[in-house]
């Protein structure tokens, strides 16, 4: 028996052994997938070295191991979910707070906002509103190599929903915190389903963080439904300990003229696989993904990214920064996709990444396939040191090296940071850039664990 | 204030400068000229602390103290700009960020407090009007998109920013049409006080109708080979450099 199907086997095992327990608390709308997708995930197994998508990322590190799972979370969970502020000053959001990837059950499971917008659980969404759900549950989230995305939808049982609908602007973000904390080592998967009607406009705010040093694993997927003419914005915030590993995988699904964007930023985690999928499935859609970590000792980030132009006049821009101190490590895999059809395409792609030691590595690669003839697109990566020119420009000013390290660093991630239109969170995001490229904890006041 | 005495260089192995001479007093303005090759940016890399110059063999005392013994931000902190032939662009950092941590860095160095942000921006204005700078530029990112006139301006506009006691020009000349010239060398001429020095260093004698030299040296093959008045410039202005190539080959 070789590692790949060990390892594939022991997470069989788990749904197999909890099958009862899974589907029990399920609506009959996901439980209808979760078979089929069990089937696909004994197929396809954990994504190893030979998958191109996995190519740079050893997921044995984190996957080969004992971990407590469970799929009916119990109240006393919850208690911690409910005591948690984020302290981001003037952040103004509605708030969700999912533990371990459940939806808190002490306070009512779906709270209605202005606009007539739903948020809540996602369990509980699929008995309410099963026709919606069954519009949109599972139809984004395709992979023919992914195993992970697979055996997410075979097995999760809660997650986040939102439904915005048509025509409908929500000033105000929704931030979704989830927070992992047990004193065991857990394995959770939560499923988030955002569906965003015509014309309406939504952004969202998804923060990770871990409260325990136990060791964490969490493969979520988030599908995201942009209709004709919608407008929505995802950002999230990654912020968990060295000893925790976060899978996500997020597909967002756009209509014609709709524009998207997706912001992920990584400020610690010890192995960080992000996923971003955008699928252009009308004329004149046009999508952002960006992306910036920093990271130090053995962290290791992957940004996968990948843009399916399917229609004509479609614009797409990728921009994906690193920072990789000590022994770090991370890969970046940007693919853009033309189809034939898809004339007057648009894209872009740009990785840049900062080697802050010889130790450090990073591995880029842009991947472009593209059948049409219109079409303008680029790409250009780069993995490199801090411009010695410009230090020695700035040393010359009387900046001392450190500062004058510091300013180009900040000045390097901030490209990524600018893009994110939340006042309170960007400012708040540049400031913990800062503190983390100065080598403090840029951990947020709520986090307990000392990781460094 | 400046003291260089027999002063050898060498970049990867091979000798640049062979064996310098030069004393700066305050309130001097030198004049540095000589063909190209002959090690004028070499010497101004060397005052400047780059690296990449290997300083074989004399001394360098900026105010009493070894120069060659600081690094280049203390440099600056202790009174000496360096103007630079090629300014770099620096993206993502905004000029006012730039200034201020410098500004505040010489302060520091001061036992001064830092500036708060009303007083610098107040200070940025006054030196912007001073030096004839355009506003918007110091709204940019440091040099970013710079014509090669605006960077040499934001040169003299980060000079006067800093007020240097010892300013080195490189070449700041180069490059520049006479409008840019003629601003560039009032801006040095309205930071002239009597207590600072000025060496400018130039291929060409035409920045010195604008800014008058006390003594003009004449660089060529790694040794200071002239030193006269203001008047030297215009020699070679008309003649050219080939007869001090000529004199140094018969001396030799």
């Amino acid at each position: 028996m070789n590692g790949k199907s060990e390892v594939t086997e022991y997470y069989s095992g788990l749904f197999t052994g909890n099958i009862e327990k899974i589907t029990g608390g399920s609506s009959e709308v996901i439980n209808s997938f979760r078979s089929k997708a069990f089937e696909r995930f004994s197929e396809l197994g954990i994504p190893g070295k030979k998958d191109e998508a996995y190519k740079y990322t050893n997921l044995d590190l984190f996957f080969k191991h004992d971990y407590k799972t469970y799929f009916i979370p119990g109240e006393e969970d919850f208690r911690k979910a409910e005591d948690f502020r984020c302290d981001v000053a003037d952040l103004d959001t509605h708030g969700i707070v999912l533990m371990n990837g459940f939806y808190p059950t002490i306070n009512g499971k779906l709270r209605d906002l202005p606009g007539g917008v739903v948020i809540g659980s996602l369990n509980a969404a699929s008995y309410k509103f099963p026709s919606l759900v069954e519009k949109h549950y599972g139809k984004y989230a395709a992979s023919e190599t992914d195993g992970l995305i697979h055996l997410n939808t075979a097995m999760a049982c809660d997650g986040v929903f939102i439904h915005v609908p048509r025509g409908s602007v929500l000033r105000k973000p929704v931030q979704v915190v989830n927070l992992v904390d047990s004193q065991e080592d857990t394995f959770s998967q939560h499923r988030n389903l955002i569906i965003v009607e015509e014309g309406a406009e939504f952004t969202l705010i998804i923060c990770d963080h871990t409260l325990a040093p136990s060791r964490f694993l969490t493969n979520a997927v988030t599908e995201v439904f942009v209709g004709k003419n919608a407008r929505f914005n995802i950002i999230r915030v990654q912020n968990e300990h060295n000893n925790a590993c976060k899978v996500t995988h997020t597909f967002i699904h756009q209509e014609a003229d709709s524009y998207a964007s997706s912001n992920n930023i990584t400020l610690h985690g010890g192995m960080v696989r992000n996923s971003t999928c955008h699928y252009l499935g009308g004329e004149r859609a046009e999508c952002n993904s960006y992306g910036l970590f920093l990271s130090d000792k053995w962290q290791h980030t992957d940004n996968y990214v990948y843009v399916n132009h399917a229609f004509p006049n479609c614009t797409s821009n990728q921009l994906f920064k690193g920072v990789l101190d000590e022994m770090a490590t991370g890969a970046f895999n940007g693919r853009i996709f033309v189809a034939r059809d898809a004339q007057g395409t648009m894209a872009y792609q740009k990785n840049n990444n900062i080697l802050l030691t010889d130790d450090a590595k990073m591995d880029s690669r842009p991947q472009l396939e593209i059948y049409a003839d219109d079409v303008k697109c680029s790409h250009g990566a780069t993995v490199g040191q801090l411009d010695e020119n410009a230090l020695f420009y700035m040393q010359s000013r009387g900046i001392g090296k450190r500062e004058a390290r510091l300013l180009l660093m900040f000045a390097f991630a901030h490209e990524v940071i600018q893009n994110i239109k939340v006042d309170a969170l960007r400012e708040r995001l540049d400031g913990l850039v800062m503190q983390r490229l100065k080598g403090e904890l840029s951990r947020c006041a709520s986090c307990m664990v000392k990781c460094g | 204030m400046l003291s260089i005495k027999n002063l050898k260089a060498a970049i990867n192995g091979k000798t640049i400068l062979k064996g310098i001479s030069l004393e700066v007093r305050p309130g001097e303005i030198h004049a540095i000229m000589g063909p190209n090759g002959s090690g004028k940016s070499t010497l101004a890399a060397i005052l400047a602390g780059r690296d990449f110059v290997s300083v074989t063999e004399g001394t360098v005392m900026f105010s009493g103290r070894n120069l060659l013994d600081m690094s280049p931000e203390e440099r600056s902190r202790e009174g000496i700009f360096l103007g630079f032939q090629y300014p770099i662009e620096i993206p993502g950092v905004s000029m006012v960020n730039f200034m201020k941590t410098a500004v505040n860095e010489h302060r520091k160095h001061r036992g001064q407090d830092p500036l708060s942000a009303s007083d610098f921006l107040k200070l940025m204005r006054e030196k912007k009007e001073l030096v004839e700078i355009d506003s918007a530029l110091a709204n940019r990112s440091v040099n970013e998109g710079f014509s090669g006139g605006e960077k040499k301006k934001n040169e003299i506009f980060q000079m006067a920013m800093l007020e240097p006691r010892l300013a080195i020009l490189d070449e700041t000349d180069s490059g520049l049409d006479i409008d840019a010239l003629r601003i560039v060398a009032n801006g040095v001429n309205k930071l002239k006080k009597p207590d600072n020095s000025t060496i400018v260093i130039t291929h060409y004698q035409r920045l010195l109708d604008y800014i008058v030299p006390d003594v003009v040296h004449v660089l060529y093959d790694g040794r200071i080979v002239r030193s006269s008045g203001k008047e030297l410039a215009l020699e070679l202005e008309e003649k050219g450099y080939d007869w001090i190539k000529k004199e140094v080959e018969n001396q030799e």
